[in-house]
């Protein structure tokens, strides 16, 4: 059994249009899952769902999200909470936002440890220098100490990496965890998540829009369009031939340098006409309860 | 063919703020480190670099929202390096520029089509309406689009706002700072493609600011690559792609993750 289940969920807006339809996907123990679409098309919903941290402007008006064989959305709000924070963490996006510019990297990552799940002070700081020397970072004392504007972008996502592999969690999403950074520390912090994913065992889903990302660090994808999953594959038969038009057009789009005359191709107007449809079938559809 | 800008020994270096004592002189950090190359006339060049390269520190030097400390600017054979802001203004027409994030480069309280007008008034020009109408038609707007307001449209919509107004002075030269990086390939694809076809019929030269060698592969004829504010590299960018000189143009190059799971990325 996956340690994540998502069972047909569905999100709408309050009183507004649907945000997510009947999504369902798993991600096993040490298993990547890559979720990719355009911007809008729900890629980070699904992750915001899973860790409970919705906006309060959208509903889930069905489905299951199965943690370790346990439906969240049936328990009761405190539980819920203690057991995606006993077993999940968050990569965000943008590093210099998620880090609090008027505290020191090493309470950020020890006070989660020591105010939220009970670790000793002492048992904290070891960990968090385990944790730089498993992120990269040689000089752990002068970074523990440091402010976050001290550090550069790559360093900040390493600190977030760091952080998120702290309590030892079963699940992490990680949402666009490099999109903020230039490609060669993007290689780096690429690799450094998929080392320490695989060695702990984690599983993983990985939000992105670049299908090269999904192509080095996934085994699997879901490729959204406007809330609906369109095709669900592993990457190896995926890249072979996708076999949703939308998402061979989403390839198609993905530009490929060593080959200056494929890719950056745009999605054509009869495929995003077609999908729409399909969008449209699902929303009229008796299939919906 | 003419050269449009001529660039030599170009330097400029900032005040270093942080390190600034309570009193006196902050000391000064050099961006640019001695930059010589030209742009002919009609080219379209790529500049890369990873971040804090001086990538855009370079283009904003080049349309002199910045200074240059040492060396020289010429732009269509007039010296622009210390060209005092009234002498310059007249000249600013002729080189545009288009910024990477519309959402802060467009005016949220202005209609697109004010926005447009704007520069137009600036720099009193006649036939503004049917300049804003010929200027929306040429990045494939509709023209109601020029009653929205910028959160009215997506991103690419905005960035072709962006480019609009850019082309709507009828430039010569147009300098694009990471205009496609925020936003999807489908529309990076649709913008680019807008952005080629332009430079055709307009005749524009254009200098292509980006971090992505994909993208400027697709439209640059040639690269000049940047690293700790020198060029490393300055070549066609068929031969660039084909044999990388400098090693910092190869680490780029390996670091591009290809949509493809064979491709071994050690």
């Amino acid at each position: 059994m996956s340690f994540l289940q998502v069972r047909n969920l569905s999100v709408r807006l309050k009183n507004g249009p649907p945000l997510l339809r009947r999504v369902s996907l798993d991600v096993a123990a040490g298993e990547v899952r890559g979720l990719v679409g355009e911007s809008g098309a729900g890629k980070s919903m699904i992750g915001r769902a899973v860790l409970g941290i919705l906006p309060p402007s959208v509903q889930i008006t069905e489905g299951q999200i199965l943690l370790d064989g346990t439906d969240l959305l049936h328990l009761p709000a405190k539980e819920s909470r203690r057991r995606i924070g006993a077993q999940c963490a968050l990569i965000p996006q943008d590093p210099l936002t998620a880090l609090n510019p008027s505290h020191r990297i090493g309470s950020q990552i020890t006070d989660r440890l020591v105010d939220i799940l009970g670790w000793s002070r002492t048992d904290a700081n070891a960990r968090a220098r385990v944790l730089l020397d498993e992120v990269q970072i040689t000089d752990a004392d002068r970074v523990l100490r440091s402010y976050p504007h001290e550090l550069s972008g790559g360093m900040r996502q390493r600190i977030l990496i760091a952080s998120a592999f702290a309590a030892e969690p079963k699940l992490i999403v990680a949402d666009e965890p490099t999109t903020a950074l230039d490609v060669t520390v993007q290689k780096q912090i690429l690799k450094l998540i998929a080392g320490l994913q695989a060695r702990h065992g984690t599983a993983l889903l990985f939000v992105t829009h670049d299908l090269g990302v999904v192509s080095k660090v996934c085994q699997r994808l879901s490729v959204l369009y406007s809330g609906m999953v369109v095709e669900d594959s592993t990457v190896g038969d995926f890249f072979a031939a996708p076999r949703h038009p939308y998402s061979a057009a989403l390839l198609a789009a993905t530009p490929k340098y060593t080959d200056p005359g494929a890719g950056l191709r745009p999605v054509p107007d009869a495929v995003i006409a077609a999908v729409r449809a399909e969008v449209a079938a699902f929303d009229r559809g008796p299939a919906r309860g | 063919m003419a050269d449009l800008y001529t660039v030599t020994d170009l330097r400029l270096s900032l005040p270093d703020m942080t390190a600034k004592p309570l009193l006196g002189a902050a000391p000064r950090i050099e961006i640019l480190k001695g930059l010589s190359f030209c742009v002919p006339k009609g080219a379209v060049i790529g500049i890369v670099g990873g971040s804090g390269s001086g990538k855009s520190t370079l283009g904003r030097a080049m349309v002199r929202l910045l200074e240059p400390s040492q060396g020289a600017i010429r732009f269509d054979g007039a010296d622009i390096t210390h060209l005092p802001d009234a002498e310059l203004r007249p000249m600013r027409r002729r080189f545009q520029m288009i910024f990477q994030d519309p959402m802060s480069s467009l005016n949220p309280r202005h209609r697109v089509g004010t926005i447009i007008a704007e520069p137009l008034r600036l720099h009193q020009l006649d036939a503004i309406p049917a300049r804003i109408a010929r200027a929306l038609d040429q990045v494939g707007l509709p023209q109601d689009f020029a009653s929205r307001y910028p959160h009215e449209l997506s991103g690419g919509q905005r960035q072709r706002v962006g480019i609009a107004r850019a082309i709507a002075l009828e430039p010569d030269f147009i300098l694009a700072d990471e205009i496609v990086s925020g936003l999807d390939v489908s529309s990076q694809a649709k913008v680019l493609a807008m952005l080629e076809k332009l430079v055709a019929e307009l005749g524009l030269t254009l200098a292509f600011i980006s971090h992505d060698l994909s993208v400027i592969r697709r439209l640059c004829q040639r690269t000049i690559v940047l690293s700790g504010g020198k060029i490393v590299e300055d070549r066609a960018t068929a031969d660039l792609f084909a044999t990388p000189q400098a090693a910092y143009t190869r680490e780029l190059l390996a670091a591009i993750p290809l949509p493809d799971p064979s491709q071994s990325w050690d």
